[in-house]
C-alpha cells in the first residue's frame, strides 16, 4: 500500500493569478476612462476590438497546443495583455491596428515562447513596436481631443474605426514629442518649439496621444494603488522615474534650448504607463530588488537617450524591449546573499575576529 | 544603501492568519483520560534508535526505561505510566508515509505507579558535567520539534565555551500554543530549567526569544526572571518564521551564523522553552520525558485546546477528548500548518515531536489547481533565507539537481513561506524537499559505489592470490616429485654401487 | 577594380586567420586527462553489463566515440546522465528522464541446494554461503547485475526491488502543473 504523502504547507491559499491580473486590470481603468471620454466613439471600438481579438488569438493558441482554453482564459492575462496593447494604440487607428497588435502580442509575444510566463520580451511593447515601424503612417496619426459626445456619434465612429480616416487633418495632429522632434529638424529651439503646449493640460491628459497614455496623473493614482496593494514593487518605478528626472534636469540646466525640462518628460508620451504597468511586468523584469533597480535605471536612461537623440520621438518601447534582452543577464549575476554566506557564495568567515 | 535593501536584520518570511486565540486563553488541560494502550516508538529523536531493555510481559513502572540509547547522537525511552508490556513490534508511524517503526507497546494498569527515584538535594550545586548526563539519561530532547538530543547540546555548549544561551520562544507557527500556555503557567520552573542549563554548559547568560504576540507570556517571564540579572527577556516581531533559530539570533544579535558552520561558531546554543521545562523535571523532579503538552486545534476540533497527554497515546484519542467532528476533518497535521507532516491516518502515538495537533477542516486548506509560473518574484521577497525559490523550482523539474544546488539548494530550511505566498500555488517546498532526498539518494549511490569499487577490488585480489598460490602449490608440488624422483634415482644409484661392492 | 581589390583582400585575409587558426590548435593546445578516463571514472565501476557493453571501460570508450547514448547506464540514474551530459557537451532533455527502481537479489531459501555457482560469478561477493549449504545475499553489497540469477540452476534467486523502511523514504516529486 503506498500512501500518496501531501507536502505542507496546509493552509488555504493567500493570492490567485486572477486576482492579480484583475487588480492591474482596475488600476488602469481610470487612464482608460479618461481615453475613451477625451477619444470617442472610435476610441471604445477600437479597444473593445482589441481586447476581444487578444482573447481569440489566445483561445485560438490554446487550441493548437491542445490545452483547455477555459481555464486560461478566465486567469485575464489575455485581457490585460489586450487592454496594454490598445492604451499604447493611436486612439483613432482602424480596426486592423488593434487585431494586428493583439496577434502580434498573444502569438509571437507570448505563445510561441510557451505561454504565460515563458516569454522573454514584453508582449504589449512587441506588439507597439512592431506595428510602429509596420504601418508608421496609421501608428503616427495622432487624433485632436474629441470628447465623448462632442465628436463624431456612433455610427459615424464605426465608419472611422472601419474603413480609417479620410485624409483630413482638421482632426489630427502631432504629440507634444513629435512636434518638437520636428521643430529640432528644422532648427527651432525650445521654448518655441513646444508651441502652445500646456504643462497643467498634458498632466491630467487632455492631450492628444495614444489612448490610455495621456493622463499622468491619472496612470500614477493607478500604479501607487498597485503599490500599495502589494501587486508591484516600488524599484522599477522609481529608478525609471528618477532616472528620466535626473538625467532630463542635467541636459535641460545645460543646454535649455535643446532638451526639455523634467516637467514635460514626465508627463509626455508613456512614460508614466511604462513606469508603473509595463516595465513591472513580472515575467520580463528581474527577480530581485537590486535587479530591479538596475532594470529601471536602464530603461530610463535608454527612453532619456531614444527621445533626445534617437530618430523617433517617443522612446519608451524600444527602451523596454531592449532592457527586457538584458534581463536574463541580469538575473544570472545578481542574486540575493544568502544567509551565512558571503555575496559570492562562500560561507561566512568568521575565524578572525 | 546596498547593505539596506539586503541585508535587514529580518528578512522575508509572511505574516499569516494566526488562529491562537482559540487555544491561547485556556489553561493547560490536566484532565485528559490515561489511554488503555500506550505505543512508544523506540525512534522519537535524531540519531540512533533507542534499543529496547523490555520484552513482552514485562511489568513496568512509570518513568522505567523502556529503551537504551545508542552511541554518541541518541535518546533513551522511557515508560509513561505503569503497566505491562502487551507487545514490542513494528507498527506505523507519525509520519507521511505510515511507515512501521519499532514500537514498544504497554497496556496501562490505572495505577501510575512511579519508579522510585532521587531528585538531588540543590540541583544547582550540581557538577555541569552530572546535570549533562542526567538530562541525557532523562531522555531529553528538543521539544520545537527538532528533537535533538538536548545532553549533546549542552556539552557541546560547554565544550565551545559559549557565551549566551538563546531560549527560542518564537513559536511562529499559526495554531500552536502549547510554548505559550507553558511560559503562562510554569514560567518560574522554566527559568529554573533554564539556569540549570547554563549551569550544564558553564555559560554566563541566556535570553528568551518571544515574539510580540504573547504579551501574557512574556510578562510571565519577566517576573520569573527578575531576580536572575544573567537571564532577560526580549520580543521579535510576529512574522513566520521567526522561531527559525537563525533568524531570530540575528535579530537579537545582528550576527549571522555560517552557511557551514552551528550556532556554537558565534558562541550561542539555542534550546526551545518547553525543552528548558523538561530539563527542569529531569534534574529537580528527576522525572524523565514521559508526557508533553500538544496543542489541539484545526476547524473540525469541536474544544480546541491544549493538553498534556503522556507519550505514546492515540492521536485518535486525543482529538476525540478534544471533540473532533471526522466528517469534518479534511487533513489531520502533526506539528504546524507551515511545516508540519500531513499524517494519513490518526492511529499513530503521539511522540515527543508533536508539539501540535491539527484536524482542519476544507476551507482550512483549500488549494486551487496549480498553474503556470508568472515569475512575479514574490517567493523571492518571502524567503528569509536569500534564495530564489522560483528558479531552484524550475530547475527540479527538469532534473537538473546540480544547477538547484548551484543556486542555494542545500540552505533551504522548508519553512514553505515561498509556497504561502505563491499565486500560481506551485508546491515549492515539495520540489525542495523531494530534491533533497534525491540528493541524498545520489550521494548513497556514490557511496555505493565506491564501496562496490572496493568489494571487486577485494575479490580480484583474492582471486588472484587464490590463483598465485595454486601456481605455488602446483610448483612445489613439482619440485617436491622431481626431489622425490631424483632422490630415488640416486638411493637406486647408491643401491646398484653397494651390490657391486 | 575595387571589385578585384575586396576579393583579393578577402581571400588574403580568410587565408591568412585559417593559418594562425591551424598553428594556435597545434602550438596553443591545452592539455587534459583524455576523454575516456575522465567518463570512465564517473561511471559506477560494477562492469555490470547492464548497458549492453562488456564493463564500464568499453561502455566508456563508447560513449566518447559517439556510439553509445548518455542514457546507457541505468544503475547510474539521472546523475549519471547529467554528469556525462556535462562532459561530453551532450544535449538530453532529462525532463522525462527516470531513475531506475534499485534492486537486490534474493535467495529463496525452500528452493536453493547449495550448488556455489551463485558466489563463485558474484563480482563483489556479495553472495555467503558454503557448499550444500543455503545461501544468502547481502543486500548491502548487491549492485542488481543479476549475474547469479543467470547462472543458478533451480532460478531460487530473484530480483527484488529494495524495500522502502521510514530510514530511505523519499519525497517523491509534484506532478508537473
Amino acid at each position: 500500500m503506498s500512501i500518496k504523502p501531501v507536502s505542507g504547507p496546509h493552509v488555504a491559499a493567500v493570492r490567485r493569478v486572477d486576482q492579480i491580473m484583475r487588480q492591474v486590470i482596475v488600476a488602469l481603468t481610470p487612464a482608460t476612462a479618461l481615453g475613451v471620454l477625451l477619444f470617442g466613439w472610435p476610441a471604445l471600438y477600437l479597444l473593445v476590438i482589441t481586447v476581444l481579438s487578444a482573447m481569440l488569438f489566445e483561445a485560438f493558441c490554446l487550441k493548437l497546443k491542445g490545452a483547455a482554453a477555459t481555464p486560461y482564459l478566465r486567469d485575464g492575462s489575455a485581457i490585460l495583455t489586450g487592454l496594454l496593447v490598445a492604451m499604447t494604440l493611436p486612439p483613432w487607428a482602424p480596426w486592423w491596428i488593434g487585431v494586428a497588435g493583439s496577434a502580434i502580442a498573444i502569438v509571437l509575444g507570448k505563445q510561441v515562447y510557451g505561454g504565460l510566463g515563458q516569454n522573454v520580451f514584453n508582449p504589449a511593447m512587441l506588439a507597439r513596436v512592431a506595428l510602429l515601424i509596420s504601418f508608421p503612417i496609421e501608428m503616427t496619426t495622432w487624433a485632436n481631443v474629441t470628447p465623448l459626445f462632442t465628436g463624431p456619434g456612433l455610427i459615424d465612429s464605426l465608419t472611422l474605426t472601419f474603413s480609417g480616416l479620410d485624409g483630413t487633418d482638421a482632426v489630427t495632429g502631432a504629440t507634444t514629442l513629435g512636434l518638437v522632434k520636428t521643430g529640432f529638424s528644422q532648427s527651432q529651439t525650445l521654448p518655441g518649439a513646444l508651441g502652445d503646449y500646456s504643462g497643467f493640460l498634458a498632466m491630467i491628459g487632455w492631450e492628444r496621444g495614444s489612448l490610455g497614455e495621456t493622463s499622468t496623473v491619472l496612470l500614477l493614482g493607478g500604479g501607487l494603488w498597485l503599490l500599495r496593494k502589494g501587486v508591484i514593487q516600488w524599484h522599477i518605478p522609481v529608478s525609471l522615474l528618477v532616472t528620466v528626472l535626473l538625467l532630463s534636469s542635467i541636459f535641460h540646466f545645460w543646454d535649455g534650448g535643446h532638451y526639455l525640462s523634467p516637467w514635460v518628460h514626465l508627463n509626455s508620451g508613456a512614460l508614466m504607463l511604462v513606469a508603473f504597468f509595463i516595465a513591472t511586468d513580472y515575467v520580463t523584469s528581474p527577480n530581485t530588488p537590486l535587479g530591479q533597480l538596475i532594470f529601471g535605471a536602464g530603461c530610463g536612461l535608454l527612453i532619456f537617450v531614444i527621445r533626445s537623440w534617437g530618430g523617433y520621438p517617443e522612446g519608451t518601447g524600444f527602451a523596454v524591449l531592449l532592457m527586457n534582452a538584458v534581463t536574463p543577464l541580469i538575473d544570472h549575476y545578481i542574486r540575493p546573499r544568502i544567509y551565512g554566506r558571503y555575496r559570492n557564495g562562500k560561507p561566512l568567515d568568521i575565524s578572525n575576529p | 544603501m546596498l547593505a539596506f535593501l539586503e541585508n535587514p536584520r529580518l528578512r522575508g518570511g509572511i505574516h499569516a492568519e494566526e488562529h491562537k486565540q482559540e487555544t491561547s486563553g485556556q489553561p493547560i488541560a490536566a484532565d485528559f483520560p490515561l489511554p488503555k494502550k500506550l505505543f512508544i516508538p523506540v525512534q522519537q529523536h535524531v540519531g540512533k534508535p533507542a534499543e529496547p531493555v523490555v520484552k513482552v510481559g514485562d511489568k513496568v513502572l512509570k518513568g522505567q526505561l523502556l529503551a537504551y540509547s545508542q552511541g554518541t547522537i541518541s535518546a533513551p525511552v522511557h515508560a509513561p505510566t505503569s503497566g505491562t508490556i502487551i507487545d514490542v513490534k513494528d507498527y506505523p508511524a507519525p509520519h507521511p508515509s505510515a511507515l512501521p517503526v519499532r514500537t514498544v507497546i504497554i497496556e496501562t494498569d490505572g495505577q501510575e505507579q512511579w519508579l522510585k527515584s532521587f531528585p538531588p538535594e540543590d540541583p544547582f550545586l550540581l557538577d555541569p558535567e552530572e546535570i549533562c548526563s542526567r538530562v541525557g539519561g532523562a531522555g531529553v530532547v528538543g521539544l520545537g520539534g527538532a528533537v535533538f538530543p538536548s545532553a549533546v547540546k549542552l556539552n557541546l555548549g560547554r565544550k565551545n565555551q559559549i557565551h549566551t544561551l538563546l531560549i527560542n520562544a518564537g513559536e511562529c507557527e499559526p495554531y500552536l500554543t502549547c510554548d505559550d500556555r507553558l511560559m503562562q503557567e510554569r514560567a518560574e520552573e522554566i527559568v529554573a530549567g533554564i539556569r540549570l542549563m547554563l549551569r550544564g554548559m558553564q555559560a554566563p547568560k541566556a535570553i528568551v526569544g518571544l515574539e510580540d504576540n504573547k504579551p501574557v507570556a512574556f510578562r510571565a517571564m519577566q517576573a520569573a526572571c527578575r531576580e536572575f540579572d544573567n537571564i532577560s527577556v526580549e520580543q521579535v516581531p510576529t512574522r513566520y518564521p521567526m522561531g527559525w533559530d537563525r533568524q531570530m539570533l540575528r535579530y537579537l544579535t545582528g550576527q549571522e551564523i555560517p552557511a557551514d558552520g552551528r550556532a556554537t561558531d558565534i558562541g550561542v546554543v539555542v534550546h526551545n522553552v518547553a525543552t528548558a521545562h523538561a530539563v527542569y523535571k529531569a534534574i529537580c523532579l528527576a522525572q524523565p520525558l514521559i508526557s508533553r503538552v500538544v496543542t489541539v486545534s484545526g476547524g473540525a476540533v469541536g474544544k480546541p485546546q491544549n493538553v498534556e497527554v503522556p507519550i505514546g497515546t492515540l492521536m485518535s484519542e486525543v482529538l476525540a477528548f478534544c471533540g473532533v467532528d471526522k466528517a469534518k476533518m479534511a487533513r489531520l497535521v502533526m506539528g504546524g500548518p507551515m511545516m508540519g507532516d500531513a499524517l494519513p491516518i490518526s492511529e499513530v502515538p503521539v511522540v515527543k515531536a508533536c508539539n501540535g495537533i491539527l484536524a482542519l477542516s476544507r476551507d482550512e486548506i483549500e488549494e486551487p489547481e496549480v498553474q503556470a509560473c508568472i515569475r512575479c518574484s514574490s517567493c523571492v521577497t518571502a524567503c528569509p533565507v536569500g534564495l530564489l525559490p522560483l528558479e531552484m523550482a524550475s530547475r527540479i523539474k527538469a532534473n537538473q539537481l546540480d544547477s538547484a544546488v548551484d543556486l542555494g539548494l542545500k540552505d533551504c530550511i522548508s519553512c514553505g513561506s515561498c509556497s504561502y505566498v505563491c499565486p500560481s500555488n506551485i508546491p515549492l517546498v515539495h520540489y525542495f524537499k523531494f530534491a533533497s532526498g534525491e540528493l541524498v539518494k545520489r550521494q548513497q549511490a556514490e557511496h555505493k559505489s565506491e564501496q562496490t569499487k572496493r568489494l571487486m577490488n577485494d575479490r580480484n585480489q583474492r582471486m588472484e592470490r587464490a590463483r598465485l598460490e595454486a601456481e605455488a602449490e602446483a610448483l612445489r608440488a613439482q619440485e617436491a616429485r622431481a626431489a622425490r624422483a631424483a632422490a630415488q634415482a640416486a638411493a637406486q644409484q647408491q643401491a646398484k654401487v653397494e651390490e657391486s661392492v | 577594380m575595387y571589385v578585384l581589390s575586396a576579393i583579393v583582400i578577402m581571400a588574403a585575409l580568410g587565408l591568412v586567420l585559417g593559418l594562425s587558426l591551424g598553428v594556435a590548435a597545434k602550438y596553443l593546445k591545452v592539455e587534459s586527462d583524455p576523454l575516456v578516463e575522465r567518463v570512465e571514472e564517473l561511471m559506477p565501476g560494477s562492469q555490470c553489463g547492464q548497458c549492453g557493453f562488456p564493463g564500464c571501460r568499453p561502455a566508456a570508450e563508447a560513449l566518447v566515440s559517439g556510439t553509445a547514448p548518455v542514457t546507457l547506464c541505468p544503475p547510474g540514474g539521472t546523475a549519471l546522465i547529467e554528469q556525462l551530459a556535462k562532459l561530453l557537451g551532450v544535449d538530453v532533455d532529462l525532463s522525462n528522464a527516470q531513475d531506475q527502481e534499485p534492486m537486490v537479489a534474493r535467495v529463496s531459501e525452500e528452493t536453493c541446494t547449495g550448488c556455489t555457482r551463485c558466489f563463485k560469478v558474484c563480482p563483489t561477493d556479495a553472495i555467503v554461503g558454503a557448499p550444500k549449504q543455503i545461501h544468502a545475499v547481502v543486500a548491502d553489497a548487491c549492485i542488481g547485475c543479476k549475474k547469479c540469477v543467470e547462472v543458478c540452476p533451480t532460478e531460487c534467486l530473484q530480483m527484488h526491488p529494495i524495500e522502502v523502511t521510514l530510514r530511505n523514504w523519499r519525497w517523491p516529486k509534484p506532478l508537473a502543473a
